[in-house]
């Protein structure tokens, strides 16, 4: 990506932040109501030291989760993909898992798992894992009638259909959900935080620093926490592409572009 | 070069005083009992030989070619490759889909590798044979890269070429060049009888085209549809050393004026 790219998106953004300063100045907002730019700006490097233990919590636990529903969406999608009664029998389920509101069970979770960062990550973890799971799914499933014939004809064991065939070919499939989950994941800690949070003044992660801000009325600091709330939503999705940049860069037609006549 | 023996027209009794290689009888499927796709098919065919099936879609061409292959089970009758059942028949024969079939996410050279992996030829062994087929099929330079990088007629020769690495009895293709431009598809038709002049395998090969099926095959098997049947079996008596200058032949062409007038006569 070149320089020129990032050079509209800049302006942009600068302007919006430019109208906003002006916009706070002009009206005489109330801090409490709306901060100026700069006044988040200020405080920030004040509060660096809260910020960050803040996102090594919330991140701990998104990543936990994140993790968790990588490892456990995987492997699942395998099951499915090997066995089409498995799949016919729970699939649907994993649907419906989609739609429950996790904050509407999000009390029951508080109720078996107690307060504190493990209720977080499963919450996180049940947010995230049914993108997993379906993409995986549809990803192993939706080999070409041609290639399974291929592999038909050689003989290929059912261990070599999974891992030379089905497996690679559901790749792209497993990091579109494997995407999703990387932002839903951060989602779900910051929800679960608002929740289960620990309760301890001060120790929780970002979502639990919101809600105490929020009461206190510590805007200009709730702004600073969405903001780094927003950066770790970004570093998951790096992390993510990335790691997908390096396993299926190579061949995978959303990333390679050039052809050979 | 052919031997004059294989140069000779070929005539029933011909057929006969030879070995069988390929051996269809009364075969016949069906989806549902009143959804009948083959009825009786026979055909048989010998070492060597060029046999291509050209009939309207739906006829059960491909249908045909995946039972052979051991893909599609069959409804009855029998198919016997070198008096073994298409499921034991496999590591002697190889298929050739419509597309080319392969794995984006391997190499040119990955790609025709797999039909050896299956094989359980060692890794060493592996990549001298896939050497030597990639330069066969005149794709010597392009073995590291992926198949997106390549074009339509590229594609089709690396499908070529892995199922040639296993070097086959019996290579099934099912309209391999369908999807390709005219001038492409004229010039991996001569290229594949160029290298079937090497290799010398058995070759049952499904088409729409009556110009393609009249240049490659010593005989052309007309089947109808509904259900799909054997209508006609037409030996194509033409020189055995065919180049592109044989389709400016009169020869060349009146046979496949012949041809398509009897097929149209299928139709009707």
């Amino acid at each position: 990506m070149n320089s020129s790219f990032w050079r509209l998106p800049l302006l942009t953004f600068c302007s919006l932040v430019l109208l906003w300063q002006a916009a706070v100045v002009l009206f005489k907002v109330p801090d409490y109501l709306l901060p100026s730019p700069v006044e988040i700006a200020i405080l920030i490097p004040a509060r660096t030291r809260d910020l960050l233990r803040a996102l090594l919590v919330t991140g701990g636990e998104a990543l936990g989760g994140f993790l968790l529903s990588a490892v456990v969406g995987i492997a699942v999608g395998l099951f499915f993909a090997i066995s089409t009664v498995i799949r016919r029998c729970l699939y649907p389920y994993v649907v419906l898992l989609q739609t429950i509101p996790i904050i509407a069970i999000s009390p029951l979770i508080l109720l078996w798992l107690g307060n504190g960062s493990l209720s977080v990550l499963f919450i996180s973890f049940l947010i995230s894992v049914p993108a997993v799971v379906a993409n995986t799914t549809q990803g192993l499933i939706s080999v070409e009638t041609n290639l399974l014939n291929l592999f038909r004809m050689g003989n290929a064991s059912i261990a070599a259909v999974l891992f030379k065939l089905r497996l690679p070919h559901a790749l792209p499939h497993i990091f579109v959900g494997l995407k999703i989950a990387a932002g839903a994941s951060v989602v779900g800690a910051l929800v679960g935080e608002t929740f289960a949070g620990s309760s301890a003044l001060g120790a929780g992660g970002l979502g639990y620093n919101s809600i105490y801000a929020l009461s206190q009325l510590a805007t200009p600091y709730l702004f600073a926490l969405i903001l780094t709330s927003s950066l770790l939503g970004l570093l998951f999705f790096l992390l993510v592409t990335t790691l997908e940049r390096v396993m299926v860069g190579r061949w995978h037609e959303s990333v390679l572009g050039d052809r050979m006549d | 070069m052919r031997t004059i023996d294989e140069a000779r027209p070929r005539e029933s009794a011909d057929a006969l005083s030879e070995p069988t290689f390929l051996s269809i009888a009364n075969l016949s499927k069906a989806y549902a009992a009143d959804r009948p796709v083959l009825h009786e098919f026979s055909l048989t065919a010998k070492a060597g030989e060029f046999v291509s099936l050209l009939g309207v879609s739906g006829c059960g061409k491909s249908t045909l070619l995946k039972i052979i292959a051991g893909l599609s089970p069959l409804s009855s009758g029998s198919v016997r490759i070198a008096g073994m059942n298409p499921e034991a028949a496999r590591e002697i024969m190889s298929f050739v889909f419509q597309d080319p079939a392969l794995l984006p996410w391997r190499t040119v050279a990955r790609n025709v590798e797999l039909a050896l992996e299956f094989e359980g030829l060692s890794r060493s062994l592996r990549a001298a044979r896939v050497e030597s087929v990639l330069s066969l099929v005149g794709l010597g330079a392009v073995g590291r890269y992926y198949p997106r990088q390549l074009s339509g007629g590229m594609k089709m020769r690396v499908s070529l070429a892995r199922a040639l690495a296993t070097t086959p009895r019996l290579l099934l293709m099912d309209e391999p060049f369908a999807a390709l431009d005219a001038m492409m598809r004229n010039r991996l038709n001569e290229e594949l009888l160029a290298l079937k002049e090497q290799q010398r395998w058995t070759t049952l090969f499904v088409t729409h085209s009556i110009a393609e099926a009249v240049f490659l095959s010593d005989r052309i098997i007309l089947m109808g549809a509904n259900p799909g049947r054997v209508c006609e079996e037409i030996a194509v008596q033409l020189p055995a050393a065919r180049t592109a200058s044989l389709r400016s032949e009169p020869a060349f062409l009146h046979l496949v004026g012949q041809v398509g007038k009897r097929l149209a006569g299928i139709r009707a």
